[in-house]
């Protein structure tokens, strides 16, 4: 740690702190449920929701929440997500390996384009 | 540093600690692991999230569930459903949600539950929330910002004036104006000033000093630097009691940290501002607390009041100018630097601006710690937020201020709680201690309770304190054994007043407060004692008996069987009954009784065999 001389060095430490305690708080722009019932956990849930955060961690994006719901009741298309941005219908994806769930991220999230082909449902489960 | 789905706060205050948190972090840690999510889920150990009776507590962020009673079982359970599946876990989630919650509903988070949401948190502002080990977590809740704030746009004068603006006043209990402290401190001329925070706290019942120390260390340095800054002092002390580990070992790292970011030491934020904090472990004494003992105790002298004036802004810590100010008015001074003296006085009343924080301990549901705007009336304090009487039972009165303060009865619970109202009721506000006290408490014997622990902490200087307490509570010691006299009643009146008036510090000038205030409000109970040897609330072992219902009772042998004296006789299937001689009143037969055959009455039953 270095000595703050200044305002701007302060806000960059405080900057910093909120993206590693921001995720604690709810109230974001939107959120990606990652079914982790246990055919989705068999399906390879876990890395694809390790996928994710570590790809939004990677891209700055800090007003995404990531939470685990159960089985969404889509077995055979495991694993699932559901992204629900605020104010849009929710899309569940399937299929989501840790290369598609990136895709999501690029493409829904960044750019808020739905990723068709990998779409099953729109709207709540 | 890795982004999280899941942030586990775990409440590691002194009270959750004492019901076993570390051993329900470690079973989430190892749960996590075990499913191989501990990289991607935090666990965070926060200071007192204020509900120390529904310990271990935790929340699961981001959607803010509370969780109480935690067991390492229960942990196991909340990390396979609530982490894992984002199934809420509806046993073990906090007080009153389980029988309303269905699957799908959202449980409530901390502004639906009517425990939190009554509370402004401003001196708690971090406590629960943050990782007090953690200084960018401070930060990261606009720490050092306000510090940042004075040093570099305000003078001196300006942050004073700030602080007077706001109407901030002591909350260790005097109430004093904390801006006109630092200005007369300010105004000294001198080379060397001190500035102390007094953590002294030693009240019975109150320990929002210890959570805020535990909960939020940097706010304590954060507001001495900008103190010492006002009154153009270099060094600060925190004078500690030994008693609260803890809080050393967290305000230890708390001014490491802060040394290494700079916030302490020479040139702070690149001005010519210096300021260095030293913690002082006092043992324990309570007269310590009181600010000239506690100076000479800093000095390595003897713990003892000396007269004032001079005051301590006068001369102080090695005949020094010096300001001490008490740990929660300092964590209420950075957001007021920060968000101005206008924005503080939106809190609370005319006189008495701002929140208090109150430790709520004895016969209520919620106990632990709230922090509510100042003039919230006692009964939406004890109802709304603490929730009433755990057994649904009438809240008889309150005690608050601890040894120095009284005891309001309910027929005042209307009172707006601030400095004025509260001492016109003959109680004070003290540090914030309440005990809540209802029918099973009998005001005698909470007198008693008070003075013995006045009398075991007199410093011994002043002979009114000294042997006056002691000739006190002698009496209260005989009216609760039936030996007292109604003279005895007017005595302790006389007594009280004389060591009132005659003492040097506030610890005999408040010492007999407690016999006061119960007396002019249940002198009734007092002359019970002693006119008809009755203990109105069924404490005082003098006059109680312990008697048999032969209509109720089935000869189970329960309670004879329990008897520590085998004072109670009766064979299996016949009536029992308690030989009054050989009972010492302990109250175990009532215990097991499952036929409620056995009930106390008062007076005392005079003939051997009672039933």
């Amino acid at each position: 740690m270095s000595k703050v001389k200044s305002l701007e060095e302060l806000m960059k430490i405080k900057e910093q702190a909120i993206q590693n305690i921001k995720m604690r708080e709810s109230g974001k722009r939107g959120k990606i449920i990652v079914a982790m019932g246990t055919c989705g956990i068999a399906a390879g849930a876990k890395d694809t929701l390790k996928a994710i955060v570590e790809y939004l961690s990677e891209l700055k994006i800090d007003d995404i929440a990531v939470v685990q719901s159960g089985c969404m009741g889509l077995c055979e298309v495991e694993p699932t997500i559901e992204v629900a941005l605020e104010g849009q219908e929710p899309i569940v994806y399937g299929h989501v390996t840790p290369e598609n769930a990136k895709r999501i991220i690029q493409s829904h999230i960044l750019e808020g384009k739905i990723v068709s082909d990998l779409m099953v449902k729109r709207g709540e489960v | 540093m890795a982004l999280t789905t899941n942030t586990i706060l775990i409440c590691a205050g002194g009270g959750c600690i004492s019901a076993g948190e570390e051993s329900v972090k470690q079973a989430f840690e190892r749960k996590l692991k075990e499913f191989g999510l501990d990289t991607v889920v935090k666990v965070v150990e926060t200071g007192c999230m204020g509900a120390c009776s529904l310990g271990p507590l935790a929340v699961i962020y981001p959607d803010g569930v509370y969780y109480q009673k935690l067991t390492p079982k229960a942990a196991e359970k909340i990390v396979e459903e609530h982490i894992l599946k984002g199934r809420v876990v509806p046993e073990f989630l906090f007080e009153g949600e389980k029988e309303k919650l269905t699957i799908k509903e959202k449980p409530r988070g901390a502004e639906e539950i009517p425990f939190f949401a009554r509370q402004v948190k401003i001196a708690l502002r971090n406590v629960g929330v943050i990782d007090p080990m953690s200084i960018e977590e401070y930060i990261a809740r606009d720490g050092y910002f306000a510090l940042h704030k004075a040093l570099t746009q305000m003078t001196p004068e300006e942050v004073i004036k700030e602080i007077k603006d706001s109407g901030l006043r002591g909350r260790g209990g005097a109430g004093f104006p904390t801006g006109l402290k630092w200005e007369l401190a300010r105004q000294q001329q001198s080379d060397i000033k001190y500035m102390i925070c007094n953590a002294d706290e030693g009240d019975p019942g109150a320990f929002m000093d210890r959570s805020i120390l535990e909960g939020d260390p940097h706010s304590i340095v954060e507001a001495m630097t900008i103190a010492g800054y006002a009154i153009g002092a270099k060094q600060g002390f925190v004078y500690v009691r030994a008693e609260y580990p803890l809080a050393i070992e967290r305000l230890q790292k708390a001014i490491e940290d802060a040394h290494a970011y700079g916030f302490l030491g020479e040139n702070i934020f690149g001005t010519d501002f210096s300021f260095d904090i030293e913690i002082r472990i006092g043992a324990g004494a309570f007269v310590c607390g009181e600010e000239t003992a506690l100076m000479h105790s800093i000095e390595g002298k003897r713990g003892q009041p000396r007269v004032k004036p001079p005051f301590p802004v006068q001369r102080g810590l090695w005949g020094k100018p010096t300001v001490i100010n008490n740990v929660e008015t300092l964590a209420l001074v950075p957001p007021i630097i920060l968000r101005g003296a206008s924005w503080f006085r939106q809190f609370g009343t005319e006189k008495s601006p701002g929140t208090k924080v109150f430790a709520l301990a004895g016969k209520i549901k919620n106990t632990g710690l709230v922090e509510v705007p100042m003039g919230i009336t006692l009964r939406e304090l004890l109802y709304e937020i603490g929730g009433g009487h755990p057994q649904g039972k009438q809240i008889k009165a309150v005690q608050t201020g601890g040894p120095s303060g009284g005891v309001i009865p309910a027929e005042y619970f209307d009172t707006p709680v601030d400095y004025e109202s509260l001492g016109k009721l003959g109680a004070i506000m003290g540090s914030g201690g309440m005990i809540v006290l209802d029918e099973d408490d009998c005001m005698v014997d909470v007198a008693k309770f008070f003075l013995e622990f006045t009398v075991d902490e007199s410093c011994g200087k002043c002979t009114p304190c000294r042997e006056g307490t002691k000739v006190m509570y002698d009496i209260l010691d005989k009216i609760t054994k039936g030996e007292g006299t109604m003279e005895d009643i007017e005595k302790l009146e006389k007594l009280a007043l004389v060591i009132k008036d005659s003492s040097l510090c506030g610890l005999g000038q408040t010492a007999p407060n407690p016999v006061l205030s119960t007396l002019k409000y249940y002198r009734h109970e007092y002359e019970a004692h002693v006119r008809d040897g009755v203990c109105p609330a069924k404490r005082c072992k003098a006059f109680i008996s312990y008697v048999i219902n032969p209509e109720k009772c089935v000869g189970c042998t329960a309670c004879a069987r329990v008897c520590p004296t085998n004072a109670i006789r009766g064979e299996v299937r016949k009536v029992h009954e308690i030989e009054q001689d050989a009972c010492v009143r302990c109250g175990s037969c009532i215990e097991v009784c499952r036929f409620g055959a056995i009930s106390k009455v008062t007076p005392a039953v005079s003939s051997a065999v009672a039933r």
